[in-house]
């Protein structure tokens, strides 16, 4: 009888079971297949073992684009978030402020990453650009094109200005999700501003950073549509970042093997860091996390 | 000497919070304010916290004006209905923190902590965060936070609405005592008349932000002074039956007549209103003099060790108070005793004329 029970348990299991299988692990298995054969067309294949990744991993240029890669995503955390956070604190409580500071910082989310490539083109362009003409006027010669760092700062600008209204909108739901009365029981205890914002409202806020922090982290290693429109890579290869470099190996130079092997260390890596940054904020000064 | 407000009115654009209120608060003495949500009882806190400032009127502490004067410069602490402390600290810390603010000595405040948690039986949590501790244990620290800053103005806001009913009954027991041995000026709001009745002291019965009557809680309870006060401190509300008085003879619900005598013998001729809380009426008669009132029984609700049934006699909805669980099956025909010495008698005005007479029972 109780054999029978477990039994059925297992259908009930099933449909999830399946759904998993055919949205993640079928089409990961098939980057796996492809990271260990080299396929030539149907029916030549040759098994290669570890020889995709072996030569992945002793790629210079790789290298390169993961640095390039941890540099972008250090300096998109560390701006976006207090400056979300900051923009969180400034936004109204309540009235009809708050209904339109929220429309506001919600418009650059509704636009579509490749739109947004297209619109920073526009706005940076040294000759007609409402941006790019007015700096070059001021004296300062700005052209993205030509110059890395000011390619980098286009870019930063870009996802900062497209992604910090996510953290400014999550830090805001955390803010108001704290009852009034802490801030009367801070009052009266006689506690500064910043002590109000380092005891109540940074650690109240910590279950939504945690999740702007792993959202902002993985999006912005996986960026993709931005450099690609704004500068395909370039000057040089100074921003091209992972994605750029594996869609080059895998579209440009269809070498299917060592992109799929790439694909693969690409995940692992974003997975490593999501559980890091995950287990270090869990743990950091333990609150209330519940 | 003590607080005093005068003449005090709140209002928030359209909306009047508090109108007229004259109130005064002896040091050392123990104050609750009863009322229904929305009475004002909250805004009459935070103005009495300095955390807002009255519309009109001024607020005296040892007859010096206070009326403008902000929170962090007065002597109060305050706990609130939600379990209020700084997630990211300990206990200890949590309790501390005031004492850490008005920067006293280090082994002052260990022992004023400890004192407190002492007191509060949460000696042992000292080294907790207040998310892994139960909500009983959370309150406990709040309310020890406010009693280590030794205020003399220490409110308490509906403080034990959020717990359960054990908890709720060992902590009105112990702050109860607490309370006892303070010397500061104490406030606490409540909408129950039973934890008002447990925590004595002087009472404050608020209804739609005015002060309806003040007094020693037992005699506030025993002569409500209008209609609205016996509402608000019954629980359920107080019963009315309509009535009048001629010739002698109180006449009320379904062609009932009783002779005046007792409290009620000087009842002048005209229309008037019995009050009759729900604990004076039985199901079974106990004196001779007892008037029975046949009823309808509409609802029957089972209160922890008590039944509430709910009547109708006559034109008038009555509810009952029976001690121990009895199912009574609704539209069952039933009857109740009433002890003409039990009745409250309001005029056309809703003020009270006539109470009964305490230590009959």
């Amino acid at each position: 009888m109780d054999k029978w029970e477990n039994n059925r348990a297992w259908f009930l299991v099933l449909p999830v079971f399946f759904i998993v299988a055919f949205s993640a692990i079928i089409p990961l298995m098939t980057v796996v297949n492809y990271s260990v054969q080299d396929i030539f067309g149907p029916g030549q294949r040759v098994f290669v073992g570890t020889e995709w990744f072996e030569e992945v991993l002793g790629d210079k240029r790789l290298h390169d684009a993961l640095w390039r890669q941890f540099l972008f995503s250090g300096l998109v955390l560390l701006i976006e978030i207090p400056l979300g956070v900051v923009i969180a604190l400034l936004m109204p409580k309540k009235g009809w402020g708050a209904s339109a500071s929220l429309v506001i910082l919600a418009l650059p989310l509704l636009i579509p990453w490749n739109v947004i490539g297209t619109i920073w083109i526009i706005f940076t362009r040294p000759d007609i650009g409402l941006l790019g003409a007015a700096i070059n006027t001021m004296g300062i010669a700005f052209d993205h094109t030509a110059s890395p760092i000011q390619a980098w700062i286009t870019l930063m600008f870009m996802e900062v200005w497209h992604w910090t209204p996510l953290v400014a909108l999550l830090a805001y739901a955390g803010l108001q999700a704290i009852p009034e009365a802490y801030y009367q029981a801070a009052k009266i205890d006689g506690a500064s501003a910043w002590s109000t914002f380092k005891y109540i409202q940074l650690p109240k806020m910590r279950g939504v950073l945690t999740i702007a922090v792993l959202l902002r982290f993985m999006d912005s290693f996986l960026i993709y549509a931005e450099p690609f429109v704004l500068t395909g890579g370039g000057p040089g290869n100074t921003t091209t970042f992972l994605s750029i470099y594996l869609v080059k190996i895998a579209v440009g130079q269809f070498d299917l093997g060592p992109a799929a092997a790439f694909s693969l260390i690409y995940f692992l890596i974003v997975l490593l860091f999501s559980w890091l940054f995950y287990q270090a904020l869990q743990n950091v000064g333990k609150g209330d996390v519940k | 000497m003590g607080l005093t407000l005068e003449k005090l009115d709140k209002i928030v654009g359209q909306e009047v919070h508090l109108k007229d209120i004259d109130l005064h608060f002896e040091p050392g003495s123990r104050n609750v304010i009863l009322g229904r949500t929305l009475a004002g009882k909250t805004s009459l806190l935070r103005i009495l916290a300095g955390l807002d400032r009255p519309t009109r009127g001024r607020l005296l502490i040892n007859g010096e004006d206070y009326t403008g004067v902000t929170v962090r410069k007065r002597s109060v602490a305050m706990v609130y209905q939600q379990f209020i402390n700084y997630p990211s600290m300990t206990v200890y810390r949590n309790i501390a923190s005031p004492l850490l603010l008005a920067k006293l000595d280090t082994a002052e405040i260990d022992r004023k902590v400890r004192q407190a948690a002492e007191m509060l039986h949460i000696e042992h949590l000292l080294d907790r965060l207040p998310a892994e501790l139960s909500g009983g244990q959370q309150q406990r620290t709040a309310i020890a936070r406010a009693l280590v800053k030794d205020a003399q103005l220490l409110l308490l806001d509906e403080p034990l609405v959020n717990l359960d009913y054990k908890l709720r009954e060992e902590l009105r027991i112990e702050l109860q005592a607490i309370f006892e041995r303070r010397e500061s000026i104490v406030v606490y709001t409540t909408t129950e008349p039973a934890e008002a009745l447990m925590l004595g002291g002087n009472i404050v019965v608020m209804d739609e932000g005015r002060v309806l009557q003040t007094g020693a809680t037992p005699d506030v309870y025993h002569h409500p002074g209008t209609l609205k006060v016996a509402e608000v401190f019954s629980d359920p509300p107080i019963n009315y039956l309509q009535g009048a008085v001629s010739g002698g003879r109180a006449s009320f619900g379904e062609g009932i007549q009783i002779p005046l005598s007792g409290h009620l013998a000087d009842l002048t001729d005209g229309d008037y209103m019995f009050g009759l809380r729900c604990n004076h009426l039985f199901l079974a008669r106990r004196n001779p003099d007892d008037i029975e009132l046949s009823a309808r029984v509409t609802l029957s609700e089972i209160n922890g060790s008590e039944t509430f049934i709910h009547i109708v006699h006559g034109q008038d909805g009555l509810v009952v108070q029976d001690e121990g669980i009895h199912p009574v099956k609704i539209g069952s025909a039933l009857s109740v005793f009433v002890n003409p010495s039990r009745l409250f008698v309001y005029n056309g005005g809703g003020e009270l004329v006539a109470s009964p007479v305490q230590g009959r029972y």
